[in-house]
């Protein structure tokens, strides 16, 4: 089966103690995750800062190791992957990262930046890797020029750029995107937004975009998975679940999302209280804590994930 | 659809010289080394006699036309001396603290980025050895391994590797943290490859900046060792040992032992003041505006 598929990913995250055992905390950022990014689909992860959405991005291409669950990638175990499989895979999942500021080295140049995933791979002759090189930079906007320049010579959005030609430049069948515009100028983000939608098609790229961005994630996403302390609460095709969402989580992240037209606004959109720490989750459902319609049930029991129609699921007891 | 932007700024290398400039005392440092050094490689030349020359009718004779700085109780030259004694304090200085740089660094980077068990167990190592006194060290070891100039160099290495082994683990650890260190990972480089090509150019000037300070110590290291007598062996001239000759004398030849000892505080005054120039020029918080 092609494609990525994601079950019972859990990473918890211990802190404190050390040599002499002091007191340690473990914070549970990532619990039973479950998710497909089906190949030449882009799905999309959305939360509220904290949520452990960025953990989830990491752990399927373990830049952080998961603690439990299975990834599996065109057929392949990730996780079992010995480090020979693994340089394999890493050519064809590929990570885009928030900051293009300390996402690029300073001390390297755009070219010696572009051409080493490919001398690691082995990928062509040297004139084969220029070749390459010099095609990509065109593709996500950039003059030739920029190729021997540093860093520091460029803005947030070209720099941004780079970072796409680099996790483009082995030709990867999954871009893993964890919050690629968040740090850039509105503007910029649309230019973004729209270089890595030309790319999407030209190219059949599956995506899991990280975003906290509900606008975002609308233009880009076929399917969203709605994530809260670290639990996914739902699941379903983006537009249905931004429409109509059941969980009220969702429709509480919807209506304190801006709107463009100010008449629609919904008047008592409010989110009371801070999210909890994922070091000391409340039990029962994570969000009762701050549901509007939390039920005594809700304190106890941690709902488990229904189908509620064709493709969607919420965790809710609710449904 | 992106307009290139204007010429680039300034270059790092600009940036350093300019702060160097601001600080008018590092090129009187810098200027010391340069004579310093250059002196001990010519020393052959500028030497108005041989060092080893000893000559009974000129015993312990006070600075003169002929003998510019005197002679000691052999009759031999002490400005020759002098020249050839810069050569072995700047080899040791230099090659010891070349070693210390090369396995200090090369062990910090690897604790900082594996951590884990290994970073405690080689920080454990270093704590130790930092809660030693330097020279006790250095005589512990070259004690151990008997005096010759190759035996000096690895015990001021074996002193020296710990500050190297700390300061080249905290900026590992911070550079670990960055994206494109990850970026490194998620592209499949080897750790090899994450280490040596993405973390170590950028932290090599905080390196480069402690051996310039700890050359400097290595100098007075080499010296205190010859000064108690387990430095390189006599006749061999090294300016710790040309104080300890000197010092039976002190009384009636105050010259045998102030000139060697005015040669060491000029060349670790010079280190220094490099040594603080370059720190002040790549500290962020002392470099002004950014």
């Amino acid at each position: 089966m092609n494609g990525l598929q994601v079950r019972g990913l859990k990473k918890h995250f211990i802190l404190g103690g050390g040599f002499l055992g002091g007191k340690t905390s473990r914070v549970r950022a990532v619990e039973n995750m479950s998710f497909d990014v089906p190949e030449g689909a882009s799905v999309g992860l959305v939360g509220e800062s904290g949520c452990g959405k960025s953990t989830v991005s990491r752990a399927v291409l373990r830049l952080v190791e998961p603690d439990e669950g299975t990834v599996t990638f065109n057929g392949t175990d990730v996780r079992a992957a010995s480090p020979a499989q693994m340089r394999k895979l890493r050519q064809k999942m590929q990570f885009i990262f928030q900051d293009p500021y300390s996402s690029l080295n300073t001390r390297r140049t755009i070219r010696q930046t572009l051409e080493e995933p490919l001398k690691v791979h082995r990928m062509g002759s040297p004139a084969e890797r220029r070749e390459r090189v010099e095609a990509i930079l065109p593709e996500v906007g950039l003059p030739q020029e920029a190729l021997d320049r540093y860093p520091h010579e460029f803005s947030g959005g070209q720099r941004q750029r780079i970072g796409i030609a680099r996790a483009l430049v082995l030709e990867p069948e999954l871009v893993v995107a964890d919050e690629p515009v968040s740090a850039l100028d509105v503007s910029v983000q649309a230019q973004i937004l729209r270089l890595l939608d030309d790319l999407r098609q030209r190219r059949t790229l599956s995506f899991l975009f990280v975003s906290h961005d509900l606008g975002v994630i609308r233009h880009f996403c076929d399917v969203t998975c709605v994530m809260y302390l670290g639990h996914l609460i739902e699941y379903g095709p983006t537009e249905e679940i931004l429409d109509d969402p059941a969980h009220p989580y969702t429709m509480l992240l919807r209506e304190s999302s801006p709107v463009p037209d100010p008449t629609s606004r919904i008047a008592n959109a409010k989110m009371t209280g801070e999210i909890p720490s994922p070091a000391n989750p409340p039990t029962g459902c994570p969000f009762h804590t701050r549901c509007p319609r939390a039920t005594p049930e809700c304190k106890e029991v941690m709902p488990k994930m229904k189908e509620i129609a064709p493709g969607r699921q919420v965790a809710c007891h609710l449904y | 659809m992106t307009a290139m932007p204007a010429p680039p700024p300034a270059r790092k290398q600009s940036a350093l010289l300019a702060t160097l400039n601001r600080n008018r005392l590092s090129w009187v440092g810098i200027g010391m080394l340069a004579v310093i050094f250059a002196v001990a490689i010519f020393a052959p030349l500028l030497s108005p006699h041989d060092p080893l020359q000893q000559n009974i009718l000129h015993r312990l004779e006070p600075p003169s036309a002929e003998f510019w700085l005197g002679t000691d109780s052999y009759g031999r030259d002490v400005l020759s001396r002098l020249f050839h004694g810069a050569r072995i304090s700047l080899t040791i200085g230099f090659l010891a603290v070349l070693v210390a740089m090369i396995v200090g660094s090369t062990l910090g980077v690897l604790a900082g980025y594996i951590g884990g068990i290994f970073d405690q167990v080689v920080m454990g190592i270093v704590d130790v050895m930092l809660s030693f006194p330097t020279l006790l060290l250095g005589l512990m070891v070259a004690a151990m391994l008997g005096a010759s100039l190759e035996n000096l160099i690895i015990a001021i290495a074996i002193t020296e590797t710990a500050p190297f082994v700390r300061v080249a683990r905290a900026p590992t650890i911070a550079m670990k943290r960055q994206d494109f260190v990850e970026a490194g990972r998620a592209l499949g480089f080897s750790p090899g490859r994450i280490m040596g090509v993405h973390i170590l150019p950028n932290i090599l000037s905080d390196i480069v900046v402690v051996a310039s300070l700890w050359m400097a110590s290595a100098i007075r290291t080499e010296a205190s060792l010859s000064f108690i007598g387990l430095g390189v062996s006599p006749p061999t001239p090294t300016w710790g040992g040309m104080i300890r000759e000197g010092f039976e004398n002190i009384l009636s030849a105050w010259w045998l032992v102030v000139f060697p000892s005015l040669a060491i505080l000029l060349t670790v005054l010079a280190l220094n003041i490099l040594g603080d120039a370059l720190r002040d020029a790549i500290d962020p918080k002392l470099r002004g505006e950014e």
